[in-house]
């Protein structure tokens, strides 16, 4: 099977706010039905990046083509295959969820309004507050909304920025199942997101850090390419190790999980020497597979992060 | 430590410099704090006159004696009236009252130099634009003297007796438009303008800085809206708001104020359209260039304080220096004062109202343009 062509695919994009470069000359590309995660502390350029697909600020250089049309001068075009979700809650508070559903149905020019709408909020189970103002919604029910309201023109891509801030598991897992089912028909989703869970139901994921793309790739191939080890020690009070295991050599990372401990380091071989002496048979040692939350810290720490 | 843990220079003096930071920051506020005060200053202090003078006069003389030549010096010498020109027909005077291009016009009739000699005590006619009853009433009542004063000097001789006794004239007072001299009836036409400034000017300013700051602009940029969609698309509301306003205020004015509806409300209506639409081009585009909506506001009245005060609304127009005038001139409620004053009070016809229409309709052009340039259709 050919490979069909890249929903997005940017080359060296760069954009700088006053002197400071936010996004440095990022190559992606992301196929078509793809769920792609996007990773990073916050500032590292996620939501400018997303911003420039968009045509909601312009790319200071670099190209990039998305579904088709030049970023940089068919953001006409590209807007109405899009839905955008900002980090932000960005419809009207004091519309009602079918006030701004209507308003989003016009200003995207639908046929058949009331319908669409109408199958909108039933799809979506928002029946219930279809007539609420959207202001007094709760944090999980406006971010429904807001992906009602980006779902109504039946976008090709949706550009979803942090979505699941501040929502509750449930609501998430909603919404996720959503996502799901919006690739299965197609659509290809660019999610950024903090919560490690999430990055790994992404089919690909990429990691920024100031600017910079740091990593890429499956979650596997990301962990792999990390060059981690870690190893995990659990017992009675472990977490009395913790100021010892921080001055050992080779230990880059000692982070609690419960009643365990995960110690990892980039120097699999020293580590291990390092905590040999340790494995006095009060604690359980064991080396596990390093998980993706290792990774990022990891790369937080290397790219010289907060 | 002592009172000190209490009261800490230190921390006052940070919070006194933190406060001054943040004002110069704050360029509009700043601009404001020290801008309101000078303007009000400058315009209470200088500008607003309730004695105007140097009111334009034309005279339509059928005599030329030298009591009629005395008579027209004197009147050129005084302070009240400034002489345009002398006009030949009492329809040609009548176009300019109505046009509000002179205040005054001064009718001597013919043999008024042999009337006077005979002491059969002529008549001389003063038709005065009485719609601000305040920028007439002192130049009105100045007007006797200078003319009996004038007319002393060339009574001499054997005309010396005329000096004693009754007025050697007759000074006929004939002001139109208001002749009741009743403030109402030029302060609520005029306060339709100041109304709808006021209110239409601010609501649009916040406009689109609301969306901003809202975040709904982020939103609203996502999609395929087009600016101009966006602006049009917030004007057509508040004109149907500025059209509410104008008929609360036209219905106080006609039963509340009993004022006389002399012209046409319908050509009223029509030409309002413009002087709305002007307002709220404004308003948008302080929207455009305001960061947030306390910003906006700011603006708002920065606009709205020359408007209430330069434009004939508060005080008379004639009454302020040139400079003043100016000013005056751009704004397009001083135009709207003439046309609903026109209208209402003076019957004015639509060839009548155009004089002052176009200047509105030039602002709005300039406000719209500035406003749709400003308009930022991406988020940098």
């Amino acid at each position: 099977m050919a490979a069909p062509a890249p929903v997005i695919q940017v080359e060296d994009l760069t954009k700088s706010f006053a002197g400071k470069v936010v996004v440095n000359k990022l190559s992606l590309r992301i196929r078509a039905g793809e769920i792609y995660g996007f990773l990073g502390p916050n500032g590292s350029g996620k939501t400018t990046f997303i911003r420039m697909l968009c045509g909601l600020l312009r790319p200071d250089s670099g190209k990039g083509v998305c579904l088709g049309y030049d970023i940089l001068r068919q953001s006409r075009q590209i807007k109405p295959l899009v839905g955008y979700m900002a980090q932000r809650f960005s419809l009207y508070e004091d519309l009602s969820v079918r006030e701004n559903l209507n308003f989003m149905a016009r200003i995207y020019g639908i046929d058949h309004i009331r319908a669409t709408v109408a199958e909108t909020i039933e799809r979506m189970n928002l029946s219930r507050y279809a007539d609420q103002l959207a202001g007094t919604l709760s944090g999980g029910w406006k971010q429904r909304l807001a992906l009602a309201a980006c779902l109504l023109h039946k976008p090709r891509l949706l550009l979803l920025d942090e979505p699941t801030a501040g929502v509750d598991p449930k609501a998430r897992r909603d919404f996720w199942d959503d996502i799901y089912g919006l690739a299965r028909e197609g659509v290809t989703s660019l999610i950024s997101t903090h919560y490690m869970d999430e990055a790994e139901r992404c089919h690909r994921l990429a990691y920024l850090s100031y600017g910079n793309l740091l990593a890429a790739g499956t979650a596997e191939e990301v962990v792999a390419s990390s060059g981690l080890t870690t190893w995990a020690v659990s017992g009675r009070q472990v977490h009395l190790l913790v100021p010892r295991l921080k001055e050992l050599p080779g230990v880059e990372q000692v982070v609690p999980f419960g009643n365990t401990l995960h110690v990892s380091g980039h120097d699999g071989e020293l580590l291990a020497a390092s905590l040999r002496p340790l494995q006095d048979g009060v604690h359980r040692w064991q080396q596990v597979e390093v998980n993706l939350e290792e990774v990022f810290i990891s790369l937080m720490q290397q790219s010289g992060g907060h | 430590m002592g009172i000190s843990s209490f009261f800490s220079c230190g921390r006052f003096c940070a919070i006194i410099v933190k406060e001054f930071v943040q004002m110069r920051r704050d360029r509009v506020t700043f601009a404001m704090m020290i801008g309101i005060p000078i303007m009000q200053m400058i315009i209470f202090g200088f500008a607003i006159n309730s004695d105007p003078k140097h009111l334009p006069t034309v005279v339509l003389a059928a005599d030329h004696s030298p009591f009629s030549r005395s008579l027209v010096a004197a009147l050129q010498n005084s302070e009240y009236f400034r002489l345009l020109a002398t006009v030949a027909t009492e329809e040609e005077a009548r176009q300019l009252v109505d046009l509000g291009r002179v205040q005054f016009v001064l009718q001597i009739p013919a043999k008024f130099g042999r009337s006077l000699v005979r002491g059969e005590q002529p008549a001389l006619l003063l038709t005065a634009d009485a719609t601000d009853p305040a920028a007439t009433s002192n130049a009105l009542a100045a007007f006797r003297v200078i003319a009996e004063r004038a007319l002393a000097r060339d009574l001499r001789g054997p005309l010396l007796h005329l000096r004693s006794g009754p007025p050697p004239v007759n000074v006929i007072v004939h002001p139109r438009f208001n002749p009741e001299a009743i403030t109402q009836y030029n302060i609520v036409p005029g306060l339709m303008g100041v109304v709808l400034t006021m209110t239409l000017v601010i609501i649009t300013a916040l406009a689109i800085t609301r969306e901003r700051e809202r975040g709904t602009m982020e939103n609203l940029l996502s999609t395929p809206v087009r600016p101009l969609e966006v602006m049009i698309g917030k004007i057509i509301p508040y004109i149907i708001v500025g059209y509410i306003q104008m008929g609360v205020i036209l219905l106080a004015a006609r039963f509340l104020f009993q004022v006389p509806f002399t012209g046409n409300i319908f050509l009223l209506l029509a030409v309002s359209l413009f002087f709305i639409a002007a307002n709220l081009g404004v308003g948008l585009t302080f929207s455009t260039l305001a960061r947030n909506q306390l910003q906006a506001v700011q603006m708002a009245f920065f606009f709205f304080l020359p408007s209430i005060l330069l434009s004939g609304f508060m005080f008379p127009f004639r009454g302020m220096p040139v400079w003043a005038q100016t000013i005056g001139s751009v704004l397009p409620l001083t135009h709207y004062l003439r046309v609903v004053r026109g209208i209402i009070l003076k019957g004015n016809t639509p060839d009548q109202i155009l004089t002052h229409l176009w200047p509105i309709a030039v602002f709005l052009l300039v406000a719209l343009t500035i406003g749709l340039k400003r308009y930022r259709s991406t988020l940098d």
